[in-house]
């Protein structure tokens, strides 16, 4: 059967199983557009501006574990769209952008609403696509699915010219694909895994430290139990939260800039570390010199090879999908005839609680004066039951919720590590909504990141989303205040936000609940009437202590162990 | 760090961009490129590209896994790690007058070059070898005036049984 370029991609889109694409019209994808109006099995979601499309499709996918899809058009629809494709770019989010593009013969010709959208977006794309020929379109979308889920998942682009989306074709889509130029490894290499199963028998003080991939790759289940079987104590990075359960007294809590003093430490002074889907970034291991300075043997799974050994050298690779290596993992330790050393362990332990005795993350809690940010997280965690989706945007509150909200589940936490993209919460927020429209979405936000993308307020109001926004307001960019404070002497270039608008007033004209909770006492009765309104999008303007700082800290630079622990610090 | 010089041979589909996809890699992320060979192979969806570059064995390793990770290479093989041939292609234009005709002649013959365009003041002279061949000969060529040289860049191949490909 014949079918335009425009039909091609929707059915293609509806055999891939996508419900939901977040999108703006325009030119070059106008026949798109016409073919999603002459179906009904892909739903579009009409967004406001092209980076909330992504970030949308972002957070459906780091929710729900399936692609994301977003649809943008050519030119600034493309540009636009670029922070959010940097976005999932960053952190491995699996997704597909389909933009439009000026009909092929008008191809570098400077068209109306022309970028080269291949050249611009290469560098933050897993891979990209530009179909020239109507006849390779069905098998172009195949590839970038494939490619966008397999492996280190990742955002692909697969541009369109408008000519292409018109042109008629034989629709026949391919129940798979192959290519011989990617062939992401599955198994994990036994003889390593053996040899790593023996280093974290024979340590003393071992360490686990997991990350995003442990999500990215569902193995959350197994890493608990490995980590359970072993007895050894766990870190998570800011993107692996929840894969292990916070509330497991074997957790010792986030590491690194911002992580615990207990995980820190941990990380510092162990003897054998077990990284599993986890890369050793700048806001993880500090300064790498202080890091090396402590001896220690590394295991790292990874799937991606380049990985390994980038930022620090290990000595037991393991390149493989992190299921199948923890279940050989598993496997194996049960057969083993060695267990792990009690009496060293016990030891370790004693250490551990001894640094978790600092109770690096305790603060004022007995104020009534004023609200204290970390306060309004802990009441968040307790009004949720601690089972909401949160989504964040960049900055202290980021760091705040990533601390105090404790994440039991994996797929829970929702923020942008990487790439660290202020506006990123709201339109993340509206996808993870679209993936569980029954379950409870809170966006902890501050009162700079929330303005960068505040007009999805509209999105949220058509499509009735009942997302809750948690506005941290201190009145500052606060992050950027605090290292002003730290390494600028003080001195707060251009960190104050003056003329902050009534955001009260602000959710109301978007058609919204809006709160302002200027109180400590007021915190809790707000969020229980806010998460009653079990259809409505509600906005918390919280009124926070304009001077909170986040600790524990390791200012930039400095290694690991060299943690502020608070303004005392200072 | 030692930075030691590698040689890289990489098959890669040969499509519109994959270039600019290993050329882009190189600059993003601060990695030396001294020069890039690339053309397509006797199986004519497929290119073969040469990249010379320098670095330490970390950062050679990152450089190979990260071309690896490109959708579009197919095969990375850093020659250095075997047995290997590599040459490149160098035109040279020179000033060719009076006595001097006769003295460049015998040079390029030296260096097994050949002259393959003349004029009554110039000679174009083709020569091919080692990158070090290429720059001895240029030596070579003394206070002879040079014109205009273009270099090909190398090209790698493995020596012996050892063969990449699909």
């Amino acid at each position: 059967m014949q079918l335009s370029g425009a039909e091609i991609t929707l059915r293609c889109l509806a055999e891939e199983g996508v419900d939901y694409i977040f999108g703006y019209p325009g030119g070059a994808v106008l026949y798109i557009y016409d073919a999603i109006f002459n179906q009904d099995k892909v739903k579009h979601i009409l967004v406001r501006h092209e980076q909330a499309a992504v970030h949308a499709a972002d957070g459906y996918a780091r929710a729900s574990g399936r692609p994301g899809v977003a649809l943008v058009t050519s030119g600034p629809g493309v540009t636009n769209a670029v922070t959010g494709i940097a976005t999932a770019f960053l952190d491995s989010i699996p997704m597909v952008i389909i933009s439009g593009q000026v009909p092929t013969r008008a191809i570098g010709l400077d068209a109306f609403q022309e970028v080269d959208t291949v050249g611009i977006t290469r560098p933050c794309v897993k891979h990209n696509f530009l179909v020239k020929d109507v006849a390779e379109l069905a098998t172009t979308i195949k590839k970038a699915f494939y490619v966008a889920t397999t492996g280190r998942p990742g955002p692909v682009l697969v541009d369109i010219p408008k000519d292409v989306s018109q042109q008629l074709a034989e629709y026949d889509y391919p129940k798979s694909v192959s290519m011989r130029s990617y062939n992401p490894v599955l198994k994990g290499h036994a003889g390593q895994i053996k040899k790593a199963v023996q280093m974290l028998l024979e340590a003393k003080r071992p360490m686990i430290y997991a990350g995003g991939g442990v999500i990215l790759g569902d193995a959350s289940p197994l890493l608990t139990k490995l980590v359970r079987t072993l007895g050894y104590p766990c870190t998570n990075t800011l993107m692996g939260l929840g894969c292990y359960p916070a509330s497991d007294p074997q957790f010792v809590g986030m590491l690194g800039m911002h992580g615990t003093y207990e995980a820190n430490l941990s990380m510092q002074n162990c003897d054998v570390l077990l990284a599993v889907g986890a890369r050793f970034d700048d806001r993880v291991i500090g300064n790498p010199e202080h890091f090396f300075q402590a001896g220690r043997r590394i295991i790292h799974i990874d799937i991606d090879p380049s990985s390994i050994s980038k930022r620090v050298k290990v000595d037991v690779p393991i390149v493989g999908n992190i299921t199948d290596v923890l279940e050989e993992m598993l496997r194996q330790l049960a057969a083993h005839e060695a267990k792990p050393d009690a009496p060293a362990l016990a030891a370790w332990w004693k250490q551990i609680d001894e640094w978790r005795g600092r109770d690096c993350l305790r603060y004022d809690r007995s104020n009534t004066e004023i609200i204290k940010p970390q306060s309004v997280i802990e009441q968040l965690w307790r009004v949720t039951d601690g089972d909401a989706y949160i989504t964040s945007d960049v900055g202290q509150h980021q760091m705040w919720a990533a601390q105090y909200y404790k994440f039991d589940k994996p797929r829970r936490w929702i923020n942008s590590g990487g790439l660290g993209t202020m506006g990123f919460g709201l339109p993340s927020a509206m996808g993870v909504q679209f993936a569980f429209p029954d379950d409870t979405v809170a966006c902890v936000t501050g009162e700079a990141s929330i303005q960068m993308c505040i007009q999805e307020l509209s999105t949220c109001k058509q499509y009735h989303l009942p997302i809750k926004i948690i506005n941290l307001n201190n009145r500052y960019l606060g992050m950027v205040r605090q290292w002003q404070e730290l390494q600028h002497g003080n001195r707060h270039s251009e960190s104050y936000m003056e003329a902050l608008p009534d955001f009260v007033k602000l959710a109301e004209s978007y058609g919204h609940v809006g709160f302002r909770i200027d109180r400590p006492q007021d915190i809790e009765p707000a969020m229980r009437e806010a998460f009653a309104l079990k259809d409505r999008t509600v906005f918390m303007d919280f009124q926070t202590d304009q001077s909170e700082n986040v600790f524990p800290m390791v200012p930039g630079g400095k290694g690991l162990t060299e943690m502020l622990l608070g303004s005392e610090d200072l | 760090m030692n930075n030691n010089r590698h040689i890289l041979s990489l098959l890669l589909e040969n499509e519109a961009g994959a270039l600019s996809r290993v050329a882009g890699l190189f600059s993003a992320r601060a990695y030396n490129i001294e020069s890039l060979t690339v053309a397509p192979t006797e199986d004519p969806t497929m290119s073969r590209m040469t990249i010379v570059t320098s670095g330490s064995e970390d950062v050679i390793e990152q450089i190979t896994k990260q071309l690896n990770k490109l959708i579009e290479v197919v095969k990375v093989f850093d020659l250095n790690e075997g047995r290997h041939i590599e040459r490149e292609l160098m035109l040279v234009k020179v000033r060719a007058e009076g006595k001097d005709r006769e003295e460049i002649k015998r040079t390029a013959d030296i260096f097994r070059g050949r002259i393959i365009d003349v004029t009554d003041r110039i000679y174009t002279i083709e020569l091919t070898g080692t990158h070090d061949k290429l720059d001895a000969f240029l030596e070579a060529l003394g206070s002879t005036q040079i014109l205009e040289t273009v270099r090909t860049g190398a090209s790698g191949i493995g020596r012996g049984e050892w063969i990449l490909r699909v």
